[in-house]
């Protein structure tokens, strides 16, 4: 049995912008962190390989060698690869993701900031029409990682070990911050599922999948301000999860209209505030934490550490 | 990026929507000049990004140039809601028979697009849909198939647009779905979208909103954002690159990650209780790559606020290593000086995660009577808070 959700220590992993500055050098991290990464995709560079060797570069010539393939179809055909991580510039995320849906790819997982919200909109409609078969994360996240088992994304591998808590969040730094405070009981799966308005992977399915997950005992909820995801979360909580549910949701102060660094947190008009979003998921029984750290100490005490 | 109506009514115009003649004027001899090349009688609109302008006194109907000049006298400079009115827009007047509602947006919470349309427009949508439900028809739109003519008649009918109309309605349903997505837009919305005596149907009002992250393949678009209108350190920051949002506090603030950053006002705002209610002055996200040049690069920003009465420099390192980032900081601060800044507010630093001890260690090292070390979040709020009561 595995501890994890969608991405576990037999998941095999292919790089979609492998060869580029951000997509090597994350792929040489996921490597280190013990990622089976069997594949890169770039139908420029197809045939060829990279080396990930360990040192710096050109003192060794052991290292790790990975494929290059001009399609995702090819990399899976080759490999057997069930995830892919995508790093490929906004310009270019839409062909990269209906790549990797056409190939019927069971995890995407997109990393890449500043995609056009028609981009993820469209791809997300190709998706459900395809019949949803790839579960994508993302846009603008910082990726999944199962600590001890398979990281996919950029969310660093060392800030803890593997554990029992479950940890879904919208905001990278916070997902991080999270992650240090507890690490000390340590994570089944933590998954960043990205700040921008439309998003492949929610947290109404990361809850779902972590109260099925026989190895999550509790789970840890990061929010922020813009959208009803909050809210709609809190009503699925109420109806189908009986694990506890700690919840931080950040942007009290933020003023309305102005985006928060996140394309996707902005309260408009008096909707997305992170006073209703507290609200909600305090009426469905969730123990929302002032602070991060505050919030921590509640995972603590439910944990009994 | 939310668009001025005359903006909105260019933008239709150039899709071939139909909407009157018109133009824009910053003074109320430019609207009498527009006045006289429209050759009839106008309406003078305010321009300003915020609705109840009507209600305000922004919209007056002008019969002669002469009439145009004093109402955009009346209009221009006007405060409503908070918003100065710089700018006004005149256009043709219609003789307004019937007043429908029509837009596109994006459906955050289905993932997709929405076209709403009612023949009860001219006021609020909200209102239309809360006092007559049955009036307003929803319909998502799936992004990988579009408006098309038989989609937009579809609409025509479940709204029940009058049959005189109901061509015409479905000709502008279908072009402003390909402005919607030629623009990449969030929203376009178009209330009224009217009937006039003659039975002609026009875009008389225009609400649009753009999607920055497209603004790589809309060169364009930039030159449609008022610069005017934005806060200068703003617009300073955005000239270089940061996503710096300007707040009325006295804790300026540096983090790395949008959500940490959030987070790190609301931290800030809670402990500023305790100090006479200091706030946060800013928001500003260095981003995952701290550099010496960034960091310098906001903290030139942050402290240049006259507001800001000391720092909260928070940082996790993630991928970024803290002992790069206390170098950053220390460097920042030569830089500035360097530069001619008289840097003598004090900052406060939290460094977690990554190489969070040596970070430390070199901020400890440097001695820097400026800099102080708390290595918590929340204490290191509390103490940046109290710093700025102290200097408020």
């Amino acid at each position: 049995m595995t501890m994890a959700i969608w991405l576990t220590k037999d998941s095999k992993v292919i790089v979609q912008g492998m060869t580029g500055s951000e997509g090597s050098k994350h792929t040489r991290r996921m490597l280190k962190a013990g990622t089976n990464i069997v594949g890169g995709v770039n139908p420029r560079k197809a045939g060829t390989t990279v080396s990930f060797a360990e040192g710096e570069a050109g003192k060794h010539s052991d290292g790790t060698e990975v494929p290059v393939f001009a399609t995702v179809a090819d990399a899976m055909a080759a490999t057997g690869a069930n995830v892919s991580v995508i790093f490929v510039p906004p310009a270019h995320t839409k062909a990269a993701v209906i790549d990797a849906i056409d190939a019927g790819i069971e995890l995407a997982v997109v990393i890449t900031e500043g995609v056009p919200v028609h981009d993820s909109a469209s791809f997300w409609a190709y998706n459900v029409a395809k019949g949803g078969q790839t579960r994508i994360i993302g846009p603008n996240c910082p990726g999944i990682a199962s600590p001890g088992a398979s990281n996919a994304g950029i969310i660093p591998a060392d800030i803890t070990g593997s554990g029992r808590i479950g940890l879904v969040s919208k905001s990278g730094t916070l997902t991080y911050q999270m992650m240090f405070e507890l690490s000390d009981i340590g994570f089944s799966t933590c998954v960043g599922i990205g700040g921008d308005p439309v998003i492949g992977t929610t947290h109404i399915d990361a809850l779902a999948a972590f109260q099925e997950d026989p190895e999550t005992d509790a789970i840890v909820m990061i929010g922020e301000i813009g959208g009803d995801a909050e809210e709609r979360a809190a009503e699925f909580i109420k109806a189908n999860v009986t694990k506890p549910v700690v919840g931080y949701i950040a942007g009290f102060t933020a003023p309305p209209g102005k985006t928060m660094g996140h394309a996707g947190a902005i309260i408009s008009g008096s909707s997305g505030t992170a006073e209703a979003k507290k609200t909600a998921l305090e009426a469905a029984g969730v123990k929302v934490g002032k602070t991060p750290s505050e919030t921590a100490r509640l995972m603590r005490e439910i944990m009994g550490r | 990026m939310d668009l001025y109506e005359y903006q909105g009514r260019d933008v239709f115009e150039k899709h071939g929507l139909p909407v009157l003649g018109g133009g824009v004027a910053a003074t109320p001899e430019e609207a009498r000049t527009i006045a006289e090349r429209l050759g009839k009688s106008v309406v003078v609109k305010a321009q300003v990004k915020v609705g109840g302008r009507g209600k305000a006194g922004g919209v007056k109907l002008a019969a002669t140039p002469a009439e145009a000049y004093d109402r955009a006298s009346d209009i221009l400079g006007m405060d409503i809601k908070g918003h100065t009115v710089h700018k006004v827009m005149l256009a043709e007047t219609a003789d307004i028979a019937e007043e429908y509602y029509f837009s596109y947006l994006l459906d955050r919470a289905n993932r997709t697009f929405l076209c709403i349309a009612s023949v009860a427009g001219g006021m609020e949508i909200e209102q239309v849909a809360h006092e007559a439900p049955d009036k307003v028809v929803k319909r998502p739109i799936d992004a990988t198939v579009g408006v098309t003519p038989e989609i937009a008649r579809e609409i025509v009918t479940a709204g029940q647009f009058p049959a005189e109309v109901a061509d015409q309605v479905a000709d502008i349903a279908v072009k402003l779905w390909q402005t919607f997505v030629a623009e990449d837009a969030t929203l376009v919305e178009v209330n009224p979208l009217a009937k006039t005596a003659e039975g002609k149907v026009l875009c008389l009002d225009a609400k649009v909103t753009l999607d920055e992250n497209a603004g790589f393949r809309h060169p364009d678009h930039e030159a449609l954002e008022d610069k005017s209108a934005v806060d200068p350190l703003e617009q300073a920051a955005k000239a270089k690159d940061l996503n710096y949002v300007k707040l009325d506090g006295e804790v300026g603030i540096i983090g790395n990650g949008a959500g940490l950053v959030m987070s790190t006002l609301d931290v800030v705002a809670y402990a500023g209780e305790e100090f006479g209610g200091v706030k946060p002055a800013n928001f500003l996200d260095i981003g995952g790559g701290a550099s010496a040049e960034v960091m310098a690069n906001g903290l030139e920003i942050v402290l240049s606020d006259p507001a800001v009465k000391s720092v909260f420099v928070n940082v996790f390192g993630g991928i970024t290593a803290c002992d790069a980032v206390a170098n950053g900081i220390l460097q920042a601060l030569t830089l500035l000086g360097e530069r001619g800044e008289n840097v003598t507010k004090p900052l406060v630093v939290r460094l977690d995660g990554n190489n969070a001890e040596a970070g430390r260690a070199i901020l400890d090292g440097a001695n820097n009577p400026l800099v102080e070390r708390v290595d918590t979040m929340d204490g290191a709020a509390k103490r940046a808070a109290e710093l700025a009561a102290v200097g408020a």
